[in-house]
């Protein structure tokens, strides 16, 4: 099928992550509000997780493109 | 709940983001889908990745999820029988013996192949019975969907049913199966980034596996069992008293490990289905063996937070506590309970999409199965026969809509009539359990003869339903757990315990009457048409061009290993 399922899936998790990443810099100091989860940042580390995996499969599926445009040339 | 969740933006963000990918991913797909087998078969062109991951992930549906969180509550580690002897010997099973004979084959639906092998009317049974099954299993989801956005967000019942009916229908119509396989992917590691961080910070909470053991070795004690019977899967298998299962180690190895989950994941066209999309043999029969690798370690991500849940509310101090219904805990929260005690604002709203984007992955995947099935199995074998390829992918589109429309039908049902859903899945599973005997013989056995499939499935069925109502459950207070014919033979210690063993039952059944019956028939296919649908007529598969550790056999030994070595860490 046409479209690379990595492209969507990589976008999705990086927007999401990247929102959940400011949003935990932004209430890190609300102590209360992450009293819940022990104390930890979990927006932040959840957000920085989603950045990275959105990012790797972001990568991958533009390498592939790649090589099939140049596969194409060929 | 006893109250919904308070939820901020950045929640409702998130879930609208992931409802316009949802919608995007089908919009996309939409200008692939030339013929009616790029729509109900995915045009058989996905990577085995992908359909390795939605192999699993169909069946990770949110009903999955939340009910082994309440099964690790409820029983402790024992639940991981499900998945390491319940679930991947089979997923094996059907990657290395019996994909080829799927692939390869014409068939383009399970019902099929019991056509091309067996006969019509063996065909018609199935297809039919398949067909309301995978209807009503998506009207569940709906439903159970729509109670939970009701209950945690405070949404309107019909509103929320009218919603996720409403997205699922426009993204299967637009993308068939691509679509429904795409979603699936999506959720699955949707489904781990929500509910990783939930495991970690419950763990940390606990004191760790360490902690977990010491908790639930008290818990184990109050409940009459010995230390560590919720915290050890196999040591206290010894007998059905001796662990919470109620199941002794026959049941567990037979009823659950051979028949129920080989039925299950070998011969149910909502996981085959997807193993069928691939674009090559060997992808396709790498399909199962790639879902097996995640699927051993979900345990970690769905059974932990229920031992870890029921451990905290046998802790005062813990300040969680799951809710009483009736006389039990209700361990049906536990997910949601769980969530909303350890997630702020924002991760919360990670884990509800994550929960929503399951129900209805869940929905869109019994409905592109009974598409497909409708489609071929039905529409084109009984009422419509030769027509052009466009008419028969304008059916499976305006399949969708009916389906979806009939799914929401059967939500109302269940949300009126809790008991006739009991009934209903009651009466597949009678349907379900001898159904793998009938695909044994079929694929290594070239007597077996359309009669003695047919009569054997019918009499596995019926001998399912006469051990149900023979037998009860200790503890049954209504005629849908057992019991109903007056007599009562034996009673079992546990609900499971009796649906192991009526699966045994049914099981011998079946595999029994169809080869007497077989004997007694004529075999009316020839050799020639049995080529490639069972073991013994079929030239052996050449794997040239496979480098060893490109070959489904390495793949499966590494698989069957791994699992091994899970099953003795928490022996």
């Amino acid at each position: 099928m046409g479209l690379d399922i990595r492209y969507p899936i990589g976008f999705l998790f990086s927007i999401i992550g990247i929102m959940l990443t400011i949003f935990g810099l932004i209430t890190g100091s609300n102590a209360e509000m992450y009293h819940r989860s022990l104390d930890i940042n979990i927006n932040l580390w959840t957000g920085l997780g989603m950045v990275i995996f959105g990012g790797f499969m972001l990568v991958f599926a533009y390498r592939t493109t790649k090589k099939k445009a140049r596969k194409k040339k060929e | 709940m006893e109250q919904s969740f308070d939820l901020g933006w950045i929640d409702y963000s998130i879930m609208l983001i992931y409802f316009i990918f949802v919608l995007g991913i089908g919009w996309t797909l939409k200008k692939y889908m030339k013929s009616s087998t790029d729509f109900l078969e995915a045009g058989r062109s996905l990577p085995a990745w992908i359909t390795g991951l939605a192999f699993i992930a169909t069946n990770l549906g949110a009903l999955e999820v939340m009910g082994m969180a309440a099964s690790g509550a409820k029983y402790g580690i024992a639940t991981v029988h499900f998945y390491w002897i319940g679930a991947i010997p089979a997923m094996i099973f059907l990657a290395i013996f019996m994909m080829p004979f799927y692939y390869n084959s014409k068939a383009r639906s399970v019902p099929e192949y019991l056509k091309l092998r067996f006969d019509e009317k063996t065909r018609g049974f199935n297809a039919v019975t398949f067909a309301v099954m995978t209807i009503f299993a998506s009207g569940i989801s709906m439903y159970a969907l729509a109670m939970l956005m009701e209950t945690l967000l405070g949404w309107d019942f019909n509103f929320s049913l009218f919603i996720s009916a409403v997205i699922v229908l426009v993204y299967v119509y637009l993308g068939g199966l691509t679509s429904a396989i795409y979603n699936e992917v999506l959720q699955f590691f949707l489904i781990v980034v929500g509910f990783l961080p939930l495991v970690i910070i419950a763990l940390i909470h606990i004191g760790g596996w360490e902690g977990l053991k010491t908790s639930l070795d008290v818990v184990a004690v109050n409940n009459g069992f010995e230390a560590g019977a919720y915290t050890e899967s196999w040591r206290h298998m010894g007998s059905p008293e001796s662990n919470p299962l109620g199941v002794g180690i026959m049941g567990v190895v037979v009823g659950l490990g051979f028949v129920l989950s080989f039925g299950y994941w070998c011969t149910n066209f909502l996981v085959v289905q997807r193993a069928m999309a691939a674009d090559s043999i060997s992808a396709a029969r790498k399909t199962p063996l790639i879902g097996a690798i995640p699927k051993m370690f979900i345990p970690f991500l769905v059974i932990l937070p229920g031992m870890i849940a029921i451990a905290l509310t046998s802790d005062p101090d813990s300040g969680f506590a799951l809710p009483i219904k009736g006389e039990a805990y209700d361990f049906d929260k536990t997910i949601p309970m769980m969530l909303g005690h350890y997630f702020p604002t924002g991760v919360l709203g990670l884990g509800l999409t994550a929960l929503i984007a399951s129900f209805m992955s869940g929905m869109a995947g019994n409905v592109t199965a009974f598409n497909t099935v409708f489609t071929y199995d039905i529409y084109q074998a009984y009422i419509n026969k030769s027509k052009s390829d466009k008419h028969y992918l304008r059916v499976g589109q305006l399949t969708t809509i009916f389906g979806i429309l009939v799914s929401i039908l059967a939500a109302y049902v269940a949300s009126l009539f809790n008991n006739l859903m009991d009934f209903l899945q009651l009466v597949f599973a009678f349907i379900n359990a001898p159904l793998f005997a009938t695909f044994l013989l079929g694929m290594f056995w070239k007597r077996g003869t359309g009669h003695g499939a047919f009569f054997g499935l019918l009499s596995g069925t019926a001998a399912a339903a006469l051990h149900h109502g023979l037998t009860i459950p200790a503890g049954a207070m209504t005629l849908v757990k057992g019991g109903w014919l007056g007599t009562i033979v034996h009673t079992y210690p546990s609900e499971m315990a009796q649906n192991f063993w009526t699966a045994i039952y049914a099981f011998i059944t079946c595999f029994v009457l169809t080869m007497v019956i077989s004997s007694l028939t004529k075999q009316l296919k020839t050799d020639d048409q049995l080529k490639g649908l069972v073991y013994s007529l079929t030239p052996k598969e050449k794997e040239e061009g496979l480098k060893w550790h490109e070959k489904p056999v390495t793949l499966a030994i590494i698989v069957g290993i791994i699992s091994i070595i899970l099953s003795i860490l928490f022996w």
